[in-house]
């Protein structure tokens, strides 16, 4: 077993890949798709309350917003998959 | 007090602060000079990260920018945040755990090979320079407004300080002096929105204000200025003017421009553990976003009070704002009906006023009328942001010089402190190059700031990503990818921006992407390069696969030579 990982290794690996692939398709759809490709269609809609258009707002601020959301939801979930794994870093590793 | 002697002690009083956190922290060793010892808490890191990242040009610019295109102004915003997502989802987390100094250091051991190692030198160099060399003219015209000395003596103060706390303390002392100029650039950035927005919308929220109601018409704020902006025949400010595919391309190149500059991407090696890293990530892009988001609101409400200060006005009766831009050419008026009123118009030949989008963030305070300490706060928020990146970027200047070039390539015998004096000669020879550059500005620093994003999505992103992501890529797919993705991205760029300036518009561009998004094609022409060099290539060694195992996952149980920093 030189180069081959074990199987916990392996299976967290396989779950980082997937979320990761989760959380930039949202990427992408939150920006490319609502801000750009779909705004056109989407400035025909307001925001309830508001005098924004949606697309406009997702380019202006939805997008950002997410992107924050999905930064912090990739942590949590990867302390989880690290925690389930056995395989969270421990503390005497990195200096001081 | 007036403004300027507001403006004296704001600026003084940060100043005074950073040199005190300076000296606090010195750097004792080259790992605390390159990563701050690793030991900084995720959240100072990220707001470290986002002081680093926040330039004069988002402080200062970005706001104008979108002010005059509104919604073509979006690339920015979500090109200079939607990074970070790719940062944390793709990078930050493993270029922790393979420890270390710098991103050169990532792909000469990760690719095994020199060459890749003095690729990736080069471009750090030059990504890094050229942004510093804005960050130093930026310091000077801060400096010459509200100080009234001229631009060359505000480049110099400026100097003399990023000298003192980089040299000093290294990225230890950056890294807190960064923390509190984020302080003072998030405080500058957003006690003017606040109170622009009460008196436009009475909303004290200015994200939620600019989506209210004008106090005065009662109409919806974004509908008043789409129709201010039809009435004077200027593109409609929701919508902009830009072709869905330029934006699109753009949006995408400064994006993964900036998951691969090395100036953001080296904070995240100082964070003691690989969670802290995504963490960190996810705290910087908060702070960041804070200004970010504030920025079209004041962009709305500066447009709208612009237009209704200026539109129409006579000349002689505008506010005194108006004259003191007018004298540093920055705003020009131009009677050409000879009526003495202003015709403030999209159309360019009937248009008589000209105004320089930089000037907006500085200017809002006076076009608001609010009272003069906001204008000394706004000063010192520019300077806060300037000198910040200003710091980080040198120091990625000064460790390519003394760690990946001399330790790492060309004297590898060398003591750590050899290396800890290399490194603060080279900081120091770099601010004072940034100096002469920021005094005597090459003249087309805006052409190359886009060549700098392009430089780093065609060529370090994709280097970086696989070297992470595929266990099948090796050095000559890598080098050739790198390679390829430069070579066509610089081409274009030095094609439209230099040889052909005049055929640079959309009827003569490839696919309708202008030189600001073609890093975005550079970027996939790399991948497809390296992809396929690859498979005709002999695999990396069992060593480099011992390496990429390594690096994957947090826990390195087992790994005789795990790195400490």
């Amino acid at each position: 077993m030189t180069s081959h990982p074990l199987p916990p290794r392996q299976r967290y690996w396989r779950r980082n890949v997937r979320l990761v692939a989760l959380l930039l398709v949202l990427w992408f759809a939150v920006s490319y798709g609502a801000a750009i490709l779909f705004a056109p269609w989407l400035n025909g809609i307001r925001i309830p309350g508001t005098g924004f258009r949606l697309g406009f707002w997702m380019a202006q601020q939805g997008s950002i917003l997410a992107f924050v959301a999905l930064i912090f939801v990739y942590a949590r979930r990867m302390d989880r998959i690290e925690r389930e794994e056995g395989l969270e870093e421990r503390d005497e590793e990195g200096s001081r | 007090m007036n403004v300027q002697a507001w403006t004296f002690v704001i600026v003084g009083l940060s100043f005074a602060l950073y040199i005190a956190i300076a000296l606090w922290s010195r750097a004792k060793s080259t790992g605390e000079f390159y990563v701050a010892g690793g030991g900084v808490s995720p959240v100072a890191n990220g707001l470290a990260t986002a002081a680093d990242w926040m330039s004069a040009a988002s402080f200062l610019s970005m706001a104008g920018i979108i002010s005059f295109s509104g919604y073509d102004g979006s690339v920015y915003l979500m090109g200079w945040t939607g990074g970070y997502v790719l940062l944390a989802l793709l990078l930050a987390p493993y270029l922790r755990k393979f420890g270390k100094f710098t991103v050169p250091d990532f792909v000469g051991d990760r690719y095994a090979s020199q060459v890749a190692r003095i690729v990736a030198v080069v471009c750090a160099l030059f990504v890094s320079f050229t942004y510093v060399a804005g960050q130093m003219r930026g310091v000077g015209v801060v400096f010459s407004r509200f100080l009234e000395v001229s631009i060359d003596t505000g480049v110099m103060i400026g100097m003399g300080l990023v000298l003192f706390y980089a040299v000093l303390g290294g990225m230890k002392g950056i890294t807190y002096t960064q923390v509190a100029q984020y302080c003072v650039l998030i405080f500058a950035y957003l006690v003017p929105a606040i109170f622009i927005s009460i008196q436009m919308t009475g909303n004290p929220v200015p994200q939620l204000g600019f989506g209210a109601a004008e106090t005065g018409s009662g109409l919806p704020l974004l509908d008043r200025l789409d129709g201010l902006h039809a009435e004077l025949g200027f593109a409609p400010y929701t919508s902009g003017s830009k072709s869905m595919v330029d934006v699109f391309f753009i949006t995408a190149a400064l994006m993964v421009g900036t998951a691969g500059l090395p100036h953001i991407i080296v904070r995240f090696y100082t964070v003691p553990k690989v969670r802290d890293a995504r963490w960190s990530a996810g705290w910087a892009l908060l702070f960041i976003a804070l200004l970010y988001m504030t920025a079209p609101a004041v962009a709305a409400f500066a447009r709208t009070n612009l237009i209704q200060t200026v539109s129409g006005k006579e000349h002689a009766t505008l506010p005194e704002w108006v004259g003191k831009w007018e004298q540093t050419g920055l705003i020009r008026f131009d009677d050409k009906d000879g009526d003495g009123r202003v015709r403030y118009v999209g159309d360019a030949a009937a248009n008589e006023l000209t105004i320089d989008k930089d000037i907006m963030v500085l200017a809002n305070p006076e076009i608001a009328g609010l009272p003069d300490w906001v204008v000394g706060l706004v000063a010192a928020g520019g300077l806060a942001a300037a000198l910040s990146t200003a710091a980080g970027l040198l120091l990625v200047v000064s460790s390519a010089i003394s760690h990946d070039l001399l330790k790492r390539a060309l004297m590898p015998g060398i003591s750590e402190h050899g290396e800890l004096l290399a490194a603060r000669v080279a900081a120091a020879v770099a601010v004072i190059a940034a100096g002469y550059v920021g005094i005597h500005p090459p003249g087309y620093v805006a052409e190359v700031v886009a060549f700098a994003f392009g430089l780093a999505a065609s060529s370090f992103f994709p280097a970086l990503v696989l070297g992470i992501f595929s266990r099948r890529m090796n050095a000559a797919g890598a080098i050739c990818g790198m390679l390829a993705g430069l070579a066509f991205t610089s081409a274009y760029i030095v094609h439209f921006k230099f040889l052909a300036p005049e055929t640079n518009n959309a009827a003569h561009w490839l696919w309708g992407i202008s030189p600001e998004g073609i890093g975005t094609l550079g970027m996939l022409v790399n991948f497809a390069v390296a992809i396929v060099v690859a498979r005709f290539t002999p695999p990396p060694s069992e060593e480099v696969q011992r390496l990429i195992d390594r690096i994957r996952v947090p826990r390195g149980a087992g790994e005789a030579h795990e790195i400490s920093a």
